[in-house]
């Protein structure tokens, strides 16, 4: 077949419905959905995302789907997980859905994290639902035999994502919490960079805050260490077409636009722009 | 299996259903094979390169989206060297649609897109985020006339003429570009439209104005196909809103040889597939064996009040 490495193929994905298992609140902000989903939608890759057909709720008529991130799949079982905030009419009517009902869904897609060989020391730095977005991350990981520190940020300790998770794939979990002060930027700066001096980073991973983002691209810059970003847009189709979820990226000396659906949503951490 | 094949002046498309511009690229091949629709219609192109207007460039409302993407385009380079490379692997017609500031860069982008493998060129003359205030080409007969006339002193391709459903004047335009040479009119582009974000009260568009598509849309874009339909010989392809077998059945029946699908698409992928599957299916079971039995078969009685609109006769 023709192939233009300009023009790269997408990844196949699919539109399917797939069933609810179940969809119930974790904690006070977060719930967790899990699917029944056919195997031509279940080769991801951590950092894909799904566009989910949100059902309509009272006065909510989400009309465009939502693109979402893979909390968990798993092809041989046939399920795919997501973790949401009801932040919107969207999730509001995500968060409708009972075991049994069905959900319409797209993907996976994107182009997700890359893990080169020479990236043995990872660490994942990310605040609330980024951290859902890092977590089929961190399962690679511990397959890839990597070592992992999670530095899990949120508001109170009680609300931090996912760090009995993050522990089961074999990471250290460093929680930080504005209730503390730990979260802060200087704070981070100094932990972080203990574990740079220290040799204990080789790359960092990270997804949605730009203050995150921030202290990332000047710790990278200062001390050459590479890593990606899960960025997130409004988007309306998901698959390439609209053009409506370009970012800005800044490559060289100059300022490009790129889809955070097709070229993204992981994108280097030195080129994206907070 | 009914035949679904329509004609579009000297193009046969093997069935009525194709995308709308700037709702179908190369990453819809990974969804689908992208050989079973009746024509590949590409995102508009522009001579020169452009990045698109400011984000946010779409926003969701009832029944459809208000978009002001603002063209982005790699220019005719890329379109040459990438683009059309890629499209000749399908045996679909590839209809290119353009877009330019002037009657005489319309012409000359015309020139320059009149190759092997294009099988008809999309004037969009009617885009309404590219020039100032919404206005287009297609507002009126006058600057619809002088634009299709030089792109028709441009290429022996067939030409289809993109119309805004913005105008008051919506026969007397499509009249104008019959007139000037087309070859047929898309029925419709974007109606202008605008929201605000009333926390913030910011336009809820980068751009402050956009298009509205979607559902939302389809009977100002049935109603201009019907009027359009009545008033000239050419054939019209409907667009605007159509996302089930009954939409296309309705835009046939006022008069459209064909149907461009969009904004479903960036809801569903797969529709332009169900949709032909769908209207395949209907006409066979009521004994329908070609579109002709469909195209334009609108109720008499629909004639008689249509002059009392002053639609043409």
């Amino acid at each position: 077949m023709f192939h233009d490495p300009l023009m790269p193929a997408a990844p196949r994905c699919a539109e399917v419905t797939a069933e609810v298992l179940s969809n119930s609140p974790v904690n006070g902000e977060y719930r967790l959905m899990e699917l029944a989903a056919p195997p031509e939608v279940l080769e991801c890759h951590p950092g894909q995302f799904f566009q989910l057909l949100c059902p309509t709720s009272g006065a909510d008529q989400p009309y465009l789907r939502r693109p979402m991130s893979i909390y968990g799949y798993d092809a041989a079982a046939g399920r795919l997980q997501f973790l949401y905030k009801i932040a919107g009419a969207g999730t509001r009517g995500l968060a409708t859905l009972r075991p049994g009902d069905g959900l319409n869904v797209l993907g996976p897609l994107g182009v997700g994290f890359s893990m080169p060989p020479e990236w043995r020391n990872l660490m994942l730095v990310a605040r609330g639902v980024g951290l859902a977005t890092l977590a089929p991350l961190a399962k690679l990981a511990q397959a890839e035999g990597r070592r992992l520190t999670a530095i899990c940020s949120a508001r109170r300790a009680d609300l931090a994502m996912s760090t009995d998770l993050f522990r089961s794939y074999g990471a250290e979990v460093i929680v930080v919490t504005d209730a503390d002060g730990s979260s802060s930027v200087e704070s981070l700066r100094a932990l972080i960079g203990g574990r740079i001096a220290a040799g204990q980073v080789d790359a960092f991973y990270t997804c949605g805050s730009s203050r995150l983002l921030r202290l990332l691209q000047e710790l990278g810059a200062a001390h050459g260490i590479p890593g990606e970003i899960a960025m997130e847009q409004q988007m309306a189709c998901g698959i390439g077409m609209c053009q409506a979820c370009v970012r800005s990226f800044r490559v060289g000396d100059q300022i490009v636009q790129r889809r955070v659906c097709r070229e993204g949503p992981v994108f280097p951490i030195a080129e994206a722009m907070a | 299996m009914s035949d679904l094949s329509t004609k579009i002046g000297r193009l046969t498309l093997q069935n009525p259903i194709m995308p709308a511009s700037g709702t179908f690229s190369e990453d819809l091949a990974a969804v689908f094979d992208l050989d079973r629709i009746g024509a590949h219609v590409l995102k508009t192109i522009t001579a020169e390169t452009r990045s698109g207007n400011p984000t946010p460039r779409v926003c969701e409302l009832p029944g459809g989206m208000l978009n002001a993407i603002g063209i982005p385009s790699k220019g005719i380079d890329y379109f040459r060297e990438h683009a059309l490379p890629f499209w000749a692997r399908y045996s679909a017609p590839l209809v290119v649609s353009i877009s330019a500031h002037s009657a005489a860069e319309f012409a000359t982008l015309a020139r320059a897109v009149s190759l092997p493998g294009v099988a008809a060129i999309e004037a969009n003359i009617s885009c309404p985020n590219i020039e100032a205030d919404g206005k287009a080409f297609a507002m009126s007969p006058e600057s619809t006339e002088a634009v299709m006339r030089a792109l028709r002193g441009a290429t022996d391709l067939p030409l289809w003429a993109k119309l805004t459903p913005n105008t008051g004047e919506p026969i007397e335009v499509a009249q104008a570009a019959e007139a000037a040479g087309a070859d047929a009119l898309v029925v419709a582009n974007t109606v202008l439209g605008m929201a605000i974000d009333i926390e913030s009260r910011r336009p809820r568009l980068g751009n402050v104005m956009g298009g509205m598509s979607g559902p939302a849309i389809k009977p100002i874009a049935l109603r201009m196909t019907y009027q359009c339909a009545r008033a000239v010989a050419i054939p019209v392809i409907g667009c605007g809103g159509i996302a089930t077998l009954d939409d296309v059945l309705e835009f046939l029946i006022a008069g459209a040889r064909a149907v461009q699908v969009g904004t479903e698409t960036f809801r569903s992928p797969t529709v332009m597939l169900r949709l032909i599957e769908a209207l395949d299916q209907w006409m066979a079971a009521r004994g329908i064996g070609s579109l002709d039995q469909i195209i334009g078969t609108i109720a008499a009685e629909a004639d008689e009040a249509a002059r009392h609109w002053g639609a043409a006769s």
